[in-house]
């Protein structure tokens, strides 16, 4: 590869206490793809998120953003370089002292100082980009149905437009027509700001339509990774059992806890 | 063997516990010091620490006065000393009870609120959420409670103060049938500035110590609503017992030469 990639992690380890979540973390993103990882509850993909974004130190390893050294950041440095990227979470984290638009315009006048009217308008806009109307704007987050909080969350973390964005399990808990509303979305999000997307998910149907490469993690290592075209026929079997949901193979499930 | 090493393991867990408040403080206070500072968040604390509390802190100095006036009435006429009524309530609502009631009215009201809204922000993501919007959690949440929490308090027992010795005013003269001039000037006759300078004090010192222990236990929760449960207890036992530690420390600083 010529180019800088546009994250690399190499060697990443984290424990909690006795528990190793990432052993040895191997991965690469290049600049404008669609990287969507896959694995099962619990194998360390969302630490991983929160390794790459500081909210987490790992213990050992390299992560480097645009080919800068990222894991001995100060806190100022750190601020900076988060302003280059935008997070969906999983639950959607929506601030729910604040109204719909000032949770979308909250990096906007927080991080960017803009003033508060303008900061507003280009809010309603970006909630017009995730298909939802300008009456929506001055509702209070615990008043929208999941799909919509979603959605709120998608046009946030778009709206100060990052050249990163990473997407936690977007669709979980979302019915199978809104989860193809929401991984449309994204698609489409990602095309028009030519951003680079991290997506993590156990949903193989979003996997195939959000991924150009997909990656595979087990055990806290990536085990393998290859475009989403050759996801069917990848010679592997832990990544056949997972892509095609058996029960039986070599992934055995903890049913007890450590 | 078994109990001393039980004793040796309590011993730990609170070194522990009493360095992560010290090194949280030690965060929290520097980014006191350094700008940006959120006028806006500061502002929405202040009207919910000073302004809000007014109504239970008024109601708790009010009965305080009326009721230290007839007990010292009782008590003070075994040995014909009614006449210092007025001095006792004026001496123990400014140094003492004045600052340690309101404090503990407010540790239960806001120190409460405090762990509950920070906490749920921690175990649905928003305070990761704050951080990929490039918005020091540290200063958006905890900096803003803490100068509130400094300010207002002070401001909240100058105000029981006034309405607690009201409240023995009230009763020694409807009640009691005193001269409401002879009571005034009673009042003021051995009133010095240092009795309330000191009771000030503390109330700032207090105020800190709710706000500190909301946000330390809020922002530390883990696992769901169990989790907040329990942070909001802690925070509220926890500035309980140091608001009257430290109200005897202070005191002792005041007044050890009498």
């Amino acid at each position: 590869m010529t180019e800088t990639p546009k994250i690399a992690l190499a060697g990443v380890h984290k424990s909690f206490g006795p528990k190793t979540v990432l052993n040895g973390i191997d991965l690469e993103v290049a600049r404008g793809e669609s990287l969507v990882i896959i694995g099962g509850s619990g194998t360390g993909k969302s630490v991983m998120l929160k390794c790459i974004l500081g909210l987490l130190h790992p213990d050992s390893g390299s992560i480097r953003v645009d080919g800068r050294e990222t894991t001995r950041l100060n806190s100022r440095d750190r601020e900076r370089l988060l302003h280059k990227f935008g997070m969906l979470f999983q639950g959607a984290a929506l601030f729910d002292s604040l109204p719909v638009w000032e949770n979308v315009a909250f990096g906007l006048i927080q991080g960017e100082h803009m003033p508060r009217p303008r900061a507003r308008d280009i809010a309603v806009a970006k909630l017009g980009a995730v298909g939802l109307g300008p009456e929506v704007a001055n509702l209070s987050p615990a008043e929208l149905s999941g799909g919509m909080q979603k959605r709120v969350a998608l046009a946030r973390a778009i709206a100060d437009e990052p050249e990163i964005i990473f997407f936690d399990e977007p669709t979980t808990g979302l019915d199978p027509i809104m989860a193809d509303v929401i991984n449309e979305l994204i698609v489409q999000c990602v095309k028009d700001l030519g951003a680079t997307a991290v997506t993590i998910t156990h949903d193989m149907a979003s996997a195939r339509k959000i991924a150009d490469r997909i990656a595979m993690i087990y055990q806290g290592r990536i085990i393998w990774t290859g475009h989403a075209s050759d996801i069917d026929d990848s010679g592997n079997p832990y990544v056949d059992q997972f892509v095609h949901g058996r029960a039986d193979g070599p992934i055995r499930m903890q049913i007890r806890a450590l | 063997m078994g109990f001393l090493a039980a004793i040796g393991r309590a011993f730990l867990v609170f070194l522990g516990a009493t360095g992560n408040v010290a090194m949280f403080t030690g965060i929290a206070v520097s980014h006191c010091l350094r700008p940006p500072i959120y006028l806006r968040q500061v502002l929405r604390q202040m009207i919910d620490i000073g302004y809000y509390s007014l109504p239970v802190v008024g109601l708790t100095a009010l009965f305080t006065g009326m009721v230290l006036a007839l007990q010292s009435y009782s008590g003070f006429a075994r040995f014909q000393a009614e006449g210092a009524i007025a001095t006792v309530v004026v001496l123990s609502v400014t140094r003492e009870l004045g600052p340690v009631l309101a404090g503990l009215m407010v540790a239960g009201r806001i120190g409460a609120a405090m762990a509950a809204e920070i906490g749920t922000m921690r175990v649905t993501e928003q305070i990761d959420a704050l951080s990929t919007l490039s918005t020091n959690p540290y200063k958006y949440l905890v900096v803003p409670r803490l100068i509130a929490g400094l300010t207002m308090l002070p401001l909240l027992v100058l105000v029981a103060d006034i309405i607690g010795v009201f409240g023995g005013f009230l009763v020694s003269v409807y009640r009691l049938g005193f001269n409401p001039a002879s009571y005034i000037s009673r009042t003021w006759e051995f009133l010095e500035p240092v009795d309330v300078i000191s009771g000030l004090v503390k109330a700032g010192v207090f105020g800190f110590m709710i706000a500190l222990m909301g946000c330390y236990f809020g922002y530390r929760s883990r696992g769901g609503a169990q989790g907040v449960g329990q942070a909001t207890t802690n925070a509220v036992v926890a500035a309980s017992i140091l608001i009257l530690v430290f109200n005897y420390l202070i005191t002792g600083i005041f007044f050890s030469d009498k």
